[in-house]
């Protein structure tokens, strides 16, 4: 598996780190229901099998956060692009 | 046919052309008592305790492919219980004592051969980490040994002990723990299963679930509908997929495992070795070839294959550990799926919707637990409420913070 960098171009997967989901979204700790929205958001996972847009770090290359869109039946890359969308501006 | 050396060698003597089918190849009921979705180790356990334990032969076993076609037969045939945890180390135990017995209860010869487990340690760190292990096991009336350098120096000379970086230092053994010819595991609890009146239902996918309000009353497959009282999942791997169909979200995300196997050679390793300082477990098969796998390949994947990194990772780990591995040449590698877990261990549960109940979350050390497995989630499907040694795998424990992290790492499942 290689992985298009927006910034370094295609590297080989050993360059990068796995940290999953990008879905990911804080819950905002002060509404009633915040502890369910919390479990929700640390534990559970759609886990689809297809597209997944999940996170991977560049850690031996430009040390960017990506975005990365796999299609996780395959492998095959749709997309990468900078997690921040503020990156590369 | 009961299987004996009276029926091999009545066999024997007519040519063999009286062996029928060892289990029967059923076409789908339109309802059951119980359906199990799933036709793996655990789900085909489920079946086999669900029949003799509880006596309820209405069962029928739903399998996307053929039996035994996902981990079941993908795995390292490894088996155990070492663990620490409370949670976990009466599970896994009462999963060794059925080992202990499977093949009489089964009548089938599934190779249970109790060659001894040692993981190796190369700190003074470590030491205590196993020793502590070792006592937390024998509490649990587990047997577990802790061998010094010379002592494990005698049973395997062949391992690299002055590496300047990770010398051995000795070793946590488990006599009891060895390997299972794990093929056999499956078609044995079939066999067993399917005498005692258990449809074991192959190519039926299932696709949805037929609801009544929020209770489950059935399911539609690929064979059409069949409605059941009670629905069972044992699908590790695809634990996600088949319960968003009923609408649930799991704590599980699903990854690719490799395993290996070498050429065959003469008998070499005597039981099963685990280096301590880097991920890697070895084992030799009967057949003579060296079966041997690490970490899991550390992202999301449904594709039964993984990637070179984790391949050159896992023969560095060998090469660290026993350098006559480089004179080997490797013959195959695999992938298999897993349900890596939140916290990497498993979920035996009823779901929130009632007549729906879960047996998933096995990350990579479903094949060990296949006999307890079957026996509890047959005893939570029969009697409603959780078996004793289970009562920790909660789906809800997740909320309610009574975590079972054997690893200590926290809600990050590639790294269980």
């Amino acid at each position: 598996m290689r992985i298009p960098c927006p910034f370094c171009g295609e590297r080989d997967l050993t360059e990068f780190s796995y940290l999953g989901d990008a879905g990911y979204v804080r819950p905002d700790a002060s509404g009633s229901d915040a502890a369910g929205r919390f479990v929700e958001a640390v534990y559970l996972r759609d886990n689809p099998s297809g597209l997944h847009a999940e996170l991977w770090y560049h850690a031996s290359g430009c040390r960017t956060w990506l975005r990365v869109t796999r299609d996780i039946r395959t492998h095959e890359i749709a997309s990468a692009e900078y997690a921040n969308p503020a990156v590369g501006k | 046919m009961r299987y004996s050396i009276f029926s091999l060698l009545r066999e024997a003597l007519s040519g063999h052309r009286g062996w029928g089918p060892a289990w029967r190849d059923a076409a789908p009921k339109p309802e059951y008592d119980v359906i199990i979705v799933g036709g793996g180790g655990h789900g085909l356990a489920t079946a086999h305790y669900l029949a003799k334990v509880h006596g309820i032969t209405r069962v029928a076993v739903l399998e996307k492919g053929w039996i035994g076609s996902g981990n079941v037969g993908r795995n390292t045939t490894i088996i155990r219980s070492n663990y620490l945890l409370p949670g976990n180390n009466p599970f896994y135990e009462l999963s060794m004592k059925l080992w202990e017995g499977l093949e009489q209860d089964l009548n089938y010869n599934a190779m249970v051969s109790q060659r001894g487990v040692l993981n190796l340690y190369h700190s003074d760190g470590q030491r205590d980490a196993y020793a502590r292990r070792g006592n937390a096991m024998r509490m649990h009336g587990v047997d577990a040994e802790l061998l010094d350098r010379e002592a494990v120096r005698r049973m395997l000379p062949f391992l690299d002990f002055d590496g300047a970086r990770f010398p051995i230092q000795g070793g946590l053994l488990q006599r009891r723990g060895g390997t299972v010819r794990h093929d056999a595991v499956a078609w044995g609890y079939a066999r067993a299963a399917s005498g005692r009146g258990v449809d074991i239902i192959q190519n039926c996918e299932v696709t949805g679930f037929q609801r009544d309000g929020d209770r489950i009353i059935g399911v539609e497959t690929t064979r059409g509908a069949i409605r059941a009282k009670k629905v069972g999942l044992a699908v590790a791997g695809n634990s996600s997929t088949v319960a968003r169909l009923a609408g649930l979200r799991l704590p599980i995300e699903s990854h690719v495992l490799q395993a290996f196997v070498s050429e065959a050679i003469k008998p070499f390793i005597p039981g099963v070795i685990t280096f301590g300082a880097g991920h890697f477990y070895i084992s030799q098969s009967d057949k003579g070839g060296l079966v041997f796998g690490g970490d899991i390949d550390g992202y999301n994947s449904y594709a039964q294959r993984g990637n070179l990194p984790t391949v050159e990772d896992v023969c560095e780990g060998g090469m660290a550990l026993m350098p006559a591995l480089g004179r080997i040449r490797m013959l195959r590698s695999w992938g298999g799926i897993m349900d890596m877990s939140m916290d990497g261990s498993p979920i035996i549960d009823h779901t929130p919707l009632p007549g729906l109940y879960l047996n998933s979350g096995w990350c990579y050390g479903g094949f060990k637990a296949t006999p307890a497995s079957g026996w509890c989630f047959a005893h939570l499907l029969a009697r409603d409420e959780p078996h004793a040694t289970a009562r920790a795998f909660r789906l809800d424990r997740f909320a309610t913070g009574y975590l079972l992290d054997e690893k200590g790492s926290g809600a990050q499942p590639n790294l269980h």
